[in-house]
């Protein structure tokens, strides 16, 4: 059953192609053996035959056949035959190592279909010499399909998103304009359509189902959105302008040491160590973790901010 | 059709009788044709098929069978399926003719599907993406390579290429750069590293000779795996914590027992010793379960969590509950529990 599909399929495509003009459904059905006799069936399973090679990315055009009333259907050769490609060894190696990156995650099965095209047009991506490096790119988060697809699409989208520190999800709505990995987590950015303006979101906060709001081609991603660039910014460090006076333990807190501004001797066994940073609150936890190995001596703040934390580990 | 010779020559009379099945075969062909997908993803292979060969002049059986994924059975019944293609208007005639005689494929005549099909959107995405993010990595060194083949697959893609500029993907090169360089000529030459090894959970620099093995590229972080001489097993090194790498003058020495990290089943395996650590965090700590994997997540009341992490080595769960505060709470074991409340007191009593 299947195999007689694939052929009808097959023939439909080749006589598409080599047709060089429009021709009407019963002109193909003329040319193309195994649809049914029926009209009506006929009818349902060239319909369904289209959408399939649609659906595969097939251009089939519909135009007015030359002495027919009805429409008619062609594939042009420009339109469905992938452009001349010609890769030097090193570059198909490359290409190689690219197809791996999305093995077992999202875009998985399409690097797998480019590569097969890219194999039909001569290139033999198999790297002869290990690269020595295996790179990877999980999505293991379940927004990442609709999200992807919504971008791809320019579709609207809403979604139940937590965001940090809130006990509670609440409904966004959103005009994707893309997704942006960074440092291994995922992130949506668009415009936010409640808070009218530009937002990030972190793909493992959503939760529940993505909904598509309108239809493809509705979002409109302004000239020049660079959306790398707005994660990055969303996801910055402030500039570290303050100075923190440390006292660490001798052979400890090296990740301290190995950014220090400063370090000298301070005591028997301790050292006197300046750091830069930004942010008490977020700096504070960090020396936090290093429990009775650090002592911060200066800013009050700063000193507060541990204070503060280390009681709450006690309460 | 008959004017024509079989595909498969002179002897390919039983040949292509058994791509028919005989008896006792056919079952188990008929499953693994259904186990190699759709009417739809197998008319997409023999639309690559015929270009494959035709832009490779001839090519044999078992490679081509090996590109596509498929057994050499499946193949021919793919080239005999290509082969019996008819069209009957205007006239009658068999757009394809081939033949795979002696086991070399040849396609004599291909008509319009000479040429494979164009990429998709996600297709010509998932590569460009991937290629872009190769870019990022630190250590790869082959650049020109890169970019040359990123300007090419964006002319082949064309239009389809396009939306692969709202997908991104940064892999954190901070820190990073200057082990990269050391870390990559060690690998090149074959020669072991001495590495001076930042490790966070435990607040320590290690010292260290390591073979290397290869770069790993996972979760937007870059690791070395090496045989660890310290260690005498597999080792992940993230190259933003290596403080300092020097090349020795000794080959790498990697044994034959060394087990690569299966990448796509996760860089850490759980293993028996391994502690269980139950934590319960609050909405300010509910990032940890993001962050870290772990074995369990239960939703409890106000956005709170209650995450049950695997590890190794507590030591590092001590610094992460004293960075958490009262975010996070220890539930067991109780002596982890204890140790933080411990260690939270030391702190305090230095500001007294």
């Amino acid at each position: 059953m299947s195999r007689r599909k694939t052929e009808r399929l097959l023939s439909l495509v080749v006589c598409l192609l080599s047709a060089g003009r429009y021709l009407t459904a019963l002109q193909i059905r003329e040319a193309v053996p195994g649809y049914p006799e029926s009209f009506d069936a006929f009818k349902r399973m060239f319909e369904r035959d289209k959408d399939e090679l649609r659906e595969l990315g097939i251009p089939l055009q519909t135009g007015p056949a030359a002495g027919e009333e009805e429409i008619g259907y062609r594939i042009m050769r420009t339109a469905y035959e992938l452009p001349e490609i010609r890769l030097e060894p090193d570059e198909a190696a490359i290409l190689g190592l690219a197809a791996r990156v999305w093995h077992r995650a999202a875009l998985d099965r399409a690097a797998a279909g480019a590569l097969l095209k890219l194999r039909a047009a001569g290139i033999d991506p198999d790297p002869g010499t290990e690269p020595g490096i295996e790179p990877r790119l999980q999505t293991g988060e379940a927004a990442f399909a609709p999200l992807w697809q919504a971008v791809r699409d320019g579709r609207p989208v809403s979604f139940a998103y937590r965001a940090a520190g809130r006990s509670a999800p609440d409904v966004r709505h959103l005009e994707p304009w893309g997704v942006v990995n960074r440092h291994g987590r995922w992130y949506v950015a668009g415009h936010d359509s409640d808070r009218k303006a530009v937002r990030v979101f972190r793909l493992s906060r959503i939760e529940g189902p993505v909904t598509f709001l309108g239809p493809a081609g509705a979002v409109t991603v302004p000239e020049g959105t660079d959306v790398r660039e707005i994660v990055r910014e969303w996801d910055a460090m402030p500039p570290a302008r303050r100075t923190a006076a440390l006292r660490v333990r001798r052979g400890a807190g090296s990740a301290l040491r190995h950014r220090a501004l400063s370090e000298r001797p301070d005591g028997e066994g301790w050292d006197l160590v300046e750091v830069a940073f930004s942010d008490p609150g977020w700096f504070g936890e960090h020396l936090a973790s290093f429990g009775s190995d650090v002592v911060v001596v200066d800013p009050v703040d700063l000193r507060e901010a541990v204070i503060g934390q280390l009681k709450g580990s006690l309460a | 059709m008959t004017a024509r010779d079989d595909p498969a020559g002179a002897i390919s009379a039983q040949g292509a009788q058994g791509t028919q099945g005989t008896g006792g075969t056919r079952g188990t062909q008929d499953t693994r044709g259904a186990q190699a997908g759709t009417a739809i993803d197998r008319l997409q292979r023999l639309l690559a098929l015929v270009p494959y060969v035709v832009s490779r002049n001839v090519v044999g059986l078992a490679e081509t069978a090996a590109a596509f994924g498929v057994t050499e059975r499946q193949l021919v019944d793919d080239l005999n399926l290509l082969w019996c293609v008819e069209l009957r208007s205007p006239d009658p005639y068999c757009p394809i003719d081939l033949s795979y005689e002696g086991g070399e494929i040849v396609v004599s005549q291909a008509e319009s599907i000479g040429r494979p099909l164009r990429l998709g959107v996600d297709e010509a995405s998932a590569l460009l993406v991937a290629l872009r993010m190769l870019a990022e990595v630190p250590g790869l060194q082959d650049r020109s390579a890169l970019s040359r083949t990123i300007a090419k697959l964006e002319a082949a893609a064309g239009e389809a290429g396009a939306v692969a500029a709202q997908v991104a993907v940064q892999v954190d090169g901070r820190g990073a750069a200057a082990a990269t360089a050391t870390v990559r000529r060690a690998l090149d030459e074959g020669r072991r590293l001495h590495l001076s090894y930042y490790v966070p959970g435990r607040d320590e620099a290690t010292e260290r000779d390591v073979d290397p093995m290869r770069l790993l590229v996972v979760e937007g972080r870059t690791y070395l795996e090496g045989w660890c001489r310290r260690a005498e097993a597999v080792r992940l090194f993230r190259l933003d914590r290596v403080l300092d790498a020097t090349v020795l003058d000794v080959a790498a020495s990697v044994p034959e027992a060394a087990e690569p990290v299966d990448v796509d089943r996760g860089l850490f395996r759980p293993s028996p010793d391994d502690v269980l650590v139950t934590l319960e965090l609050a909405a300010g700590g509910r990032w940890v379960a993001e962050y870290y994997p772990c074995e369990e997540v239960t939703e409890l009341d106000d956005g709170r969590l209650r995450a049950v992490i695997r590890t190794p080595d507590t030591r590092w769960v001590v610094r992460l509950a004293l960075r958490l505060g009262e975010d996070a709470r220890v539930i067991s074991p109780p002596e982890l529990a204890a140790r933080v409340r411990e260690d939270a007191a030391a702190a305090l009593a230095q500001y007294s």
